[in-house]
């Protein structure tokens, strides 16, 4: 296939408008020394039959499909409302590059502007900006951005947050003079209190943590905020699971200064980890330093309502090296999205959508903590995922509902060796009370 | 067009003498070339400044500029203003548009500053 | 065109555009006891979905688009996106896949990943890739962060980065986030760097020199491989900013050329959509000396197996969750698919074919500054339309909004003054780029006799120019009623 619109007449034509005799000539300036002078071992191009044929061959060779799935862990499977992909695939949407031209993108930045005030509304915060890659990265902005705020040279991070976004805050400050410790969990599996206290002091510019936890369980917000607070440090809440915010206090009135995270729940499927949405908003005192774009709300010559990207002085392309980040790009299209599904869903869904998950995880964890031999490993209150204590080593178990067709869980002992029996189960609203029983069932069977 | 009496920099700033405090400000020069000023960083006062050391960072729609201070001493003063009405710089940049007031650490440092007739031969030089 | 409202000013209680079936387990009172949970969430729309799907259709029509028309925004590379690959992502065994599912039941999203790393690897001539990095600007930052690791397994990180002054704004940052110092390399009458410049800076206190080939004047560095020599004789390692990859694919590759890391964008050379502003891809290629420090985990194949290996001691880490922009990378493996060989040769020899004629139709018309050959875009300025009309870059831009095109790239090379960065790509027909042209020579014309309707355009859109310095001033970022 090729997407050239050129005919054999027009390349004559125009090679002889500029003056060159072939089309090689045109790569005069490269050396000839360093010219690829022969075809690249790539494989023949394939018509669309072809291709559409050769890629439904490579995805059906991914047999996840076939299992019915309680993962979780910072991807989630909800539900998506038809009008999400419909408006969405809107080629008004996908083709348009960063709104740099305001006239010409007031669609985009209208829909910026909207997505910003929805992800406020959620978080408690004043400001936030159009997204960022993901929830990890977003982590680690925020860790910068309470450097930057504080001039402090440690910050503190709950190990119960993502182990890969404690990794991933870990190589993005690493070279940047900010001394990463982490706060253990305790049997409740939210954050020791006491070990954060004992841990603070006037050098700590923040503690990132994350509710509900990577284990599930919601944190005591407001406590925390008060132990951060009374160091002057940034509190920063991470939120994974977007949809917990239906229910669950805003984080901004439980004490948090900043709030960042992955949106992927909102109305993105969980492509294998990737596009997500990262999320960020912080209180207005800090606008000047959040990273990324930011739409903002003014008028044009004639007085009319219109949108723009603004502050862009805290930016790389203007700031340089001294930039709040490196970014450049948001994650425009699945923002989008975000945007359609909070609108489409809006105030009664969210909120119903969330009670959902937390009432069908809760279900889920009864049900499973009844099997003999199982039980719940932390005491503390869950929203949509919960872990269970298995009496014998979890990847086992977890193979042995494979081959059941179940995918019960994550299991832990990798990124926790102190956790080697643990399962880390996600039950959201498309899992069904049929469903849960027949991983109890399973369960059983493999544990008798 | 530039007052008599201030004392200024290559890089545009500009002093003016208040007994034992210096005030700090930019040149009429220097807001034109900057654009519509949308926002001032300013230090906290007390902090302690070296001749040339940045003071702060004053912003356009599509730049940043860094303000430097032309002598040394300890900021007493900050012009609070500019945080609602940044625009003052461009309207008044000689007058109300100060940034900051120094207690002068050394009156020498005026010495190395251009007065305002080789200022403005300066300013011509530059337009060349 | 009637005002679309913001979605919050015609939200109305009791309205929705969404059920959930009946919650199917016993409702249990007190899940949420001893937990804050929210009263309410304040402002959320409550809309119906005719309401929600109209509010999104007006939305959609007051954007400008590739599929619309030109979208000649330099160095952004605004090609036309293969439908066929917007559909393959929405297969459920790439859309629906979970990230931490145990590898054997996603053996075709491994196999996408680790073909895409060979096959990349053979555009660039590079030997290994990492596909983790979200977009371009975090490739560099894990391509800056690489050349540390490097450094620092040799015992010093060394001090410096040295950056043309004709690099985008995202080189130096990403070199100061790896803890670098910038020093800025001037560029030579020609556009290109410096070579004597270059020999005074680099020392063996410089990490790497982050080159952009062909760099933002659109002009290739032909003594690419003196530099190369001039940086390795130091002990520094090349940089290749790739975002001009599409300038080169199939006629040159960046390391055969002395470059040992490079990042690509595969929303400019692969075509993939821009999203209005994201998800982008921005994959790391490397020379074997920089492979052991690649981020974790990477896709290895054992037999016809493929399996993730985290065990890599010297890794840099991580730089987000999971391992990139999978379905980003999905689409851009279906277009080299479809392009094959040829093809990829053709995007380079096109973009170059037609950054030219528009170059040959302008020239004149408007200032270039820098007469060096062009490759896949050409840098003019408004040099002509100020000096004798006080016609800027910006007026230029925003009348051509006028004849139905995107503006040129403004912003930046920064050497270049009142810049119009016109990069055409290889997907425009003759008959839009000749309309183009005649749209710039028009705009060209009306500078001389009619000046002020260039300072007040555009006049066609739905709003006319936007005071950036109010919003600027008193930032109002989120609705608030009776406010907004």
């Amino acid at each position: 296939m090729s997407y050239i619109a050129l005919s054999d007449q027009d390349k004559k034509e125009m090679l002889a408008r500029v003056g060159a005799s072939s089309v090689d000539e045109l790569f005069c300036c490269i050396p000839e020394g360093s010219r690829l002078r022969r075809d690249l071992d790539l494989p023949a191009a394939m018509s669309e039959p072809e291709l559409l044929r050769h890629m439904e061959g490579v995805a059906g060779r991914t047999t996840y499909g076939q299992y019915r799935s309680f993962l979780g862990g910072g991807a989630y499977h909800h539900f998506i409302p038809t009008v999400v992909d419909s408006l969405s695939s809107r080629t008004e949407f996908v083709t348009p590059y960063t709104p740099y031209q305001p006239e010409v993108s007031q669609g985009t930045l209208q829909v910026i502007f909207e997505y910003q005030t929805l992800i406020c509304r959620l978080t408690g915060m004043d400001v936030g900006n159009a997204s960022l890659y993901d929830g990890a990265s977003a982590a680690a902005e925020a860790a910068l951005m309470a450097q930057r705020l504080t001039h402090r040279a440690r910050i503190l991070v709950a190990r119960s947050v993502h182990p890969q976004y404690r990794e991933t805050i870990r190589s993005l400050t690493r070279n940047l003079r900010l001394a990463v410790e982490e706060v253990g969990f305790g049997d409740c599996g939210g954050l020791k209190s006491a070990e954060l206290r004992e841990k603070m002091g006037p050098d700590v510019c923040g503690l990132i943590v994350q509710s509900p936890n990577f284990f599930g369980v919601v944190e005591d917000l407001a406590g925390l905020s008060g132990i951060v607070h009374e160091h002057k440090a940034m509190m920063i809440v991470g939120v994974a699971e977007g949809i917990s915010l239906g229910i669950l206090e805003a984080p901004g009135k439980l004490g948090a200064d900043i709030v960042c995270g992955e949106a992927q729940s909102f109305g993105i499927p969980p492509s294998f980890g990737g596009p997500g949405l990262g999320f960020m908003g912080c209180k207005k005192e800090f606008l000047r330093q959040l990273p990324g774009r930011i739409c903002g709300l003014t008028k044009d010559v004639d007085g009319k309502r219109g949108f723009v990207l603004t502050l862009s002085t805290r930016e790389q392309h203007i700031r340089r090296e001294k930039a709040t980040s490196n970014i450049c790009s948001n994650q425009g299209w699945c923002a989008l999205r975000a945007t359609i599904y909070l609108e489409t869903v809006g105030k009664t869904g969210l909120r119903e959508i969330a009670v959902q998950n937390v009432q069908k995880a809760a279900y889920a964890s009864g049900r499973l903590a009844a099997v003999r031999g199982i039980k719940l490993r932390f005491s503390g209150k869950t929203f949509n995922e919960f872990v269970l204590e298995l009496p014998r080593d979890a990847a086992a178990v977890a193979a042995a509902l494979r081959a059941k067709g179940i995918l019960a869980g994550l299991g832990l002992a990798p990124a926790y060796p102190e956790l080697p029996n643990a399962l880390l189960v996600c039950v959201t609203e498309v899992q069904t009370r049929e469903g849960i029983d027949h991983l109890a069932a399973a369960l059983e069977e493999v544990l008798r | 067009m530039y007052p008599q009496n201030f004392k200024f920099t290559k890089d545009h700033e500009w002093a003016r003498v208040e007994g034992d405090l210096a005030v700090i400000g930019i040149s009429d020069f220097a807001q034109k070339h900057l654009g519509d000023v949308v926002y001032v960083d300013l230090p906290a006062v007390g902090t302690h400044l070296a001749v040339h050391q940045t003071i702060g960072t004053i912003e356009s729609v599509k730049a940043v500029s860094e303000v430097f201070s032309p002598v040394s001493g300890e900021v007493v003063e900050t012009n609070a203003g500019l945080a609602d009405a940044p625009e003052t710089i461009n309207q008044d940049p000689h007058g109300n548009g100060w940034i900051l007031k120094l207690k002068m650490a050394n009156k020498g440092d005026l010495d190395a500053l251009m007065a305002t007739p080789d200022y403005e031969k300066y300013l011509e030089g530059l337009e060349h | 065109m009637i005002r679309e409202p913001l979605i919050f000013e015609i939200s109305a209680p009791g309205k929705t555009a969404f059920t959930l079936p009946k919650l199917d387990v016993p409702s249990n009172a007190g899940v949420l006891d001893g937990l804050a949970v929210r009263p309410d969430i304040p402002d959320f729309p409550q809309v119906s979905e005719v309401e929600v799907v109209r509010h999104f259709t007006r939305l959609s029509q007051q954007n400008y688009c590739v599929d619309l028309g030109l979208y000649p925004l330099g160095s952004c590379t605004m090609k036309y996106n293969p439908k066929v690959n917007d559909k393959i992502v929405t297969f459920p065994g790439f859309a629906e896949t979970h990230p931490l599912a145990p590898a054997e039941t996603v053996q075709g999203n491994f196999e996408v990943l680790h073909r895409m790393e060979r096959m990349l690897c053979e555009i660039t001539g590079f030997d290994a890739f990492t596909l983790q990095p979200s977009a371009g600007a975090q490739g560099e930052l894990v391509g800056i962060m690489l050349v540390r690791a490097y450094h620092e397994a040799k015992g010093i990180p060394r001090k410096y980065v040295l950056i043309p002054d004709s690099a985008h704004g995202t080189n130096p940052s990403s070199a100061h986030l790896s803890g670098y110092e910038v020093r800025e390399i001037k560029s030579n009458a020609s556009g290109r760097i410096d070579l004597a410049a270059l020999e005074q800076a680099m020392t063996e206190e410089v990490a790497a020199l982050m080159v952009t080939n062909p760099n933002t004047l659109g002009v290739f560095e032909s003594d690419i491989c003196k530099i190369a020599d001039i940086v390795h004789g130091k002990g520094g390692l090349l940089y290749m900013d790739g975002a001009n990859m599409n300038a080169l694919a199939g006629i040159a590759r960046p390391g055969d050329f002395g470059v040992d890391v490079l990042h690509l964008n595969l929303h400019k050379t692969f075509a993939t959509p821009h999203g209005g502003g994201g998800p982008g891809s921005g994959p790391v290629g490397v020379k074997k000396i920089l492979e052991p420090f690649l981020p974790v985990p990477v896709v290895k194949k054992k037999g016809a197996e493929y399996a993730l290996d985290f065990d890599r001691p010297r890794s840099i880490g991580r730089v987000r969750s999971f391992y990139g922009n999978f379905l980003v990378i999905v689409k851009a493996m279906a277009y080299i698919l479809s392009l094959g060989p040829k093809g990829v040769r053709e995007i380079a020899e096109i973009a170059v074919l037609n950054a030219n004629y528009i170059r040959k139709g302008l020239e004149g018309v408007y200032d270039l500054q820098y007469g060096t050959a062009s490759m896949h875009e050409v840098v003019f300025s408004d040099k002509i339309q100020k000096d004798a009309y006080g016609v800027t870059n910006l007026d230029i831009a925003k009348r051509l909004i006028d004849y139905g095109f995107h503006p040129p790239t403004m912003s930046f090379p920064l050497i270049v003054h009142g810049a119009l960065m016109i990069e055409p790509t290889e997907t425009e027909s003759r008959r839009d780029l000749d309309q183009f042209i005649e749209a710039m020579k028009t705009i060209a014309r009306e500078a001389a006799e009619n000046a002020a309707v260039l300072k007040a355009a555009p006049h066609q859109t739905y709003v006319r120019r936007l005071d950036e310095t109010a919003a600027a001033r008193n930032p109002i970022v989120t609705w608030e009623r009776d406010k907004v």
